[in-house]
């Protein structure tokens, strides 16, 4: 059993040592994703809540910038109540996009101005088109991009805070972008986020390049799990139920089985 | 061999006569309900259901030193309940179909009312379904709960496990998410390894020549018919436990009515204490982190033309994935995984120990310990990358884990020094009762 213990530190150690040593090697080269900086949100642990402020810029910002490549085709424009936004802006919001519908009676397709129930009107028609317009690359949908990626709400902030010149060394692709934070570090979308002030916000917020990020996090994680607040809420009240109801039990079960001799 | 243990093997009753004393031990009660309601009497007389259940809760024997341990059992029950309904009203809105499931669970997600918690708790069901099954294995390997007379009880047991790992298999496919199909792909491809007939086989399994339409229509309708047979083999492994009557944790049978007590009211509240304490981890990942036991590639559509950087399983299969990946032969891992499980049905034979419970076997502790420590080690290992050292540390694992059953429970018995056995379950209860 030592022995056996001993081998496996042995072939552990020894192959970190070797890890370590080839990663420092070749560090302008290296491709693999650096791990995520971390940030702390608003909606993280237990008592997490949407910072619906910042949301409702996130979507500003996904609209002005974002949805130029990318779409949101499991959010509907009713879906925007629930960042604070009245029946008359969605209305309104929907009304600028337009939809193909049909057929009508004369077995026509036919187009018409988006309504609240209508899902997000994405950029292509198709996988194809996106890839054409995009240099063969495509575009990925961003409804579930927080939870598609390991600690997704600190990835995506990394990845679009990262960008950053290549290492001299780093052999990029033509049409390619450094980052460290994307796997294999060569990304094909350009830095979404230029500049300070990109973006004139609506409600006066300065928007520094950083700011920028954090609210379109906050966008993309109210789009991925639009049921966080209420989840978390539902959860602290569960678990203080079942805390009480748990030591209610414990006494309970103590009294019955004192009078097992 | 030390002499004291010599005599108490002697002790030893056969499992004949020990199941034939268990069956005269009956806990007195005052009076039945059926004597208290004329109604309940008249279908009692009918359907004598009533004095069943009143024999099963009130009459029944139980060892009355049951430690937490027990509790498992029941709470894998619950949890079987709790999947077969969550499942019933997600299958109300999912489409099989590799066009529309995906979009199906997220329209439970996102428009369906409750929808997310439906569709959480049945994911996180699944995670705690295991963990209670897992721990439910444990305790019997440790208590020595496989031995004679609760064979076919152990046997049923692993029938159990196998049909719920086969059934949590299928589930995670419906998704129809990246590790869906790539899972899928990689598990149903086992099959090709049998010689001669296997590509026959998993084409027949895919139903087609890749895991497609057919193969997805098929895994949902098998993931909704296998918790029944489960219900069933689960009845079973109850009727089994009746006849033989719970193992405890001296692993000394019962010998009188002193050792025993009824179910109703002292296991009753008692799974009430469990259960609670284990909704308690269950909410805990379904309100605050319920995707932390899944893979975030699930989340992307499943797309047959790019395969992720790292296939893994569910966290529950990684052990025994780390077993097929340790073999640098196709067939070889998989009949070395298959094997993995397949060993425990000849556990009962292979334990040659006298003495039931690990607690009075020093020597077999460290080893089960050690085998403990092992399996999670080797869950970690199915989780790595298959290269380099990994694999290496994989085959010294799986070693382990058969030279644990093969080698070191056979022999075992002829060389550790066993402590003297309680005279009965209820010195013992009054031994550890005493101690607090």
């Amino acid at each position: 059993m030592k022995k056996y213990l001993l081998t496996l530190l042995l072939i552990l150690n020894y192959n970190i040592a070797q890890a370590s040593s080839s990663k420092v090697e070749d560090e302008t080269k290296a491709t693999y994703a650096l791990h995520p900086k971390q940030l702390k949100w608003e909606f993280d642990g237990i008592f997490g809540r949407f910072d619906k402020a910042s949301i409702q810029r996130g979507y500003q910002i996904y609209k002005e910038v974002c949805s130029s490549c990318h779409g949101l085709k499991l959010m509907a424009y009713r879906n925007l109540g629930d960042i604070g936004f009245k029946e008359s802006e969605i209305k309104q919001i929907a009304s600028e996009y337009l939809v193909s519908d049909g057929p009508n009676d004369e077995g026509e397709m036919f187009e018409r101005s988006g309504l609240p129930s209508d899902k997000f009107v994405g950029p292509y028609a198709n996988e194809q088109m996106a890839r054409s317009a995009n240099g063969g690359a495509y575009p990925p949908d961003l409804s579930l991009i927080i939870k598609a990626r390991h600690d997704g709400a600190n990835y995506v902030y990394s990845l679009l805070t990262g960008y950053q010149d290549a290492p001299d060394g780093f052999e990029l692709a033509n049409g390619k972008n450094y980052n460290p934070y994307f796997e294999g570090r060569q990304i094909s979308m350009p830095s979404p986020i230029v500049d300070d002030l990109q973006i004139e916000y609506k409600d006066g917020t300065y928007a520094t390049k950083e700011q920028l990020a954090i609210d379109i996090v906050n966008f993309l994680q109210f789009v991925a799990e639009p049921e966080t607040e209420h989840r978390k809420k539902m959860g602290v009240r569960t678990m203080i139920f079942l805390a009480i109801l748990l030591v209610l039990l414990i006494i309970t079960k103590r009294i019955i089985w004192k009078k097992v001799k | 061999m030390s002499e004291n243990s010599n005599n108490q093997h002697k002790k030893h009753p056969t499992p004949e006569e020990e199941i034939e004393a268990f069956h005269k031990i009956q806990n007195d009660i005052d009076q039945s309900i059926t004597e208290k309601s004329k109604i309940l009497a008249w279908v009692n007389t009918r359907l004598p259901i009533i004095s069943g259940l009143e024999n099963t809760l009130r009459k029944h024997p139980y060892p009355k030193n049951l430690s937490y341990w027990w509790n498992f059992g029941s709470l894998a029950g619950i949890c079987l309940v709790i999947q077969i309904l969550s499942g019933l009203f997600l299958a109300m809105h999912y489409v099989p179909n590799t066009k529309l499931a995906f979009e199906s669970v997220e329209h439970i997600m996102r428009d369906v009312n409750y929808g997310w918690l439906i569709r959480y708790i049945h994911a996180v069901g699944a995670s705690m379904f295991f963990i209670a099954l897992y721990a439910h294995i444990i305790r019997g390997l440790y208590y020595g709960s496989y031995k004679a007379p609760r064979e076919v009880l152990w046997w049923i047991g692993i029938i159990i496990f196998l049909l719920t790992m086969a059934t949590a298999f299928m589930g995670y496919v419906l998704p129809w998410g990246q590790m869906s199909f790539w899972g899928a792909t990689v598990i149903t491809n086992l099959f090709s390894a049998i010689p001669v007939v296997g590509e026959s086989i998993v084409q027949w399994l895919w139903g087609g020549y890749s895991v497609d339409n057919p193969t997805l229509n098929r895994f949902f309708i098998l993931h909704f018919l296998l918790p029944f047979l489960i219900v069933g083999v689960v009845l079973l492994h109850l009727g089994a436990l009746h006849n033989t009557g719970s193992n405890n944790p001296s692993g000394v049978a019962m010998k009188s009515k002193k050792d025993s007590i009824p179910f109703h009211p002292y296991f009753t509240i008692k799974d009430m204490v469990g259960f609670v304490a284990f909704f308690l981890i269950f909410g805990y990942f379904l309100f605050f982190y319920p995707n932390a036991l899944g893979h975030p590639d699930n989340y992307i559509p499943a797309n047959p033309l790019v395969t992720p950087a790292h296939i893994v399983p569910e966290w529950y299969f990684l052990p025994f994935y780390a077993i097929l990946r340790a073999i640098p032969d196709k067939l070889g891992g998989v009949l070395m995984m298959f094997g993995a499980i397949t060993l425990l049905f000849f556990l009962p034979y292979l334990d040659r120990s006298k003495i039931r419970s690990g607690a009075y076997r020093p020597m077999f502790q460290k080893f089960f310990y050690l085998f403990i420590f092992n399996f999670i080690f080797l869950g970690w290992l199915g989780k790595s990358p298959a290269e380099g050292w990994y694999v290496i540390a994989s085959r010294f694992a799986t070693l382990y884990y058969y030279g644990y059953f093969l080698i070191i429970l056979p022999l075992l018995p002829k060389f550790e020094k066993t402590l003297p056995l309680p005279e009965s379950i209820d010195e013992h209860y009054k031994q550890s009762h005493s101690k607090n």
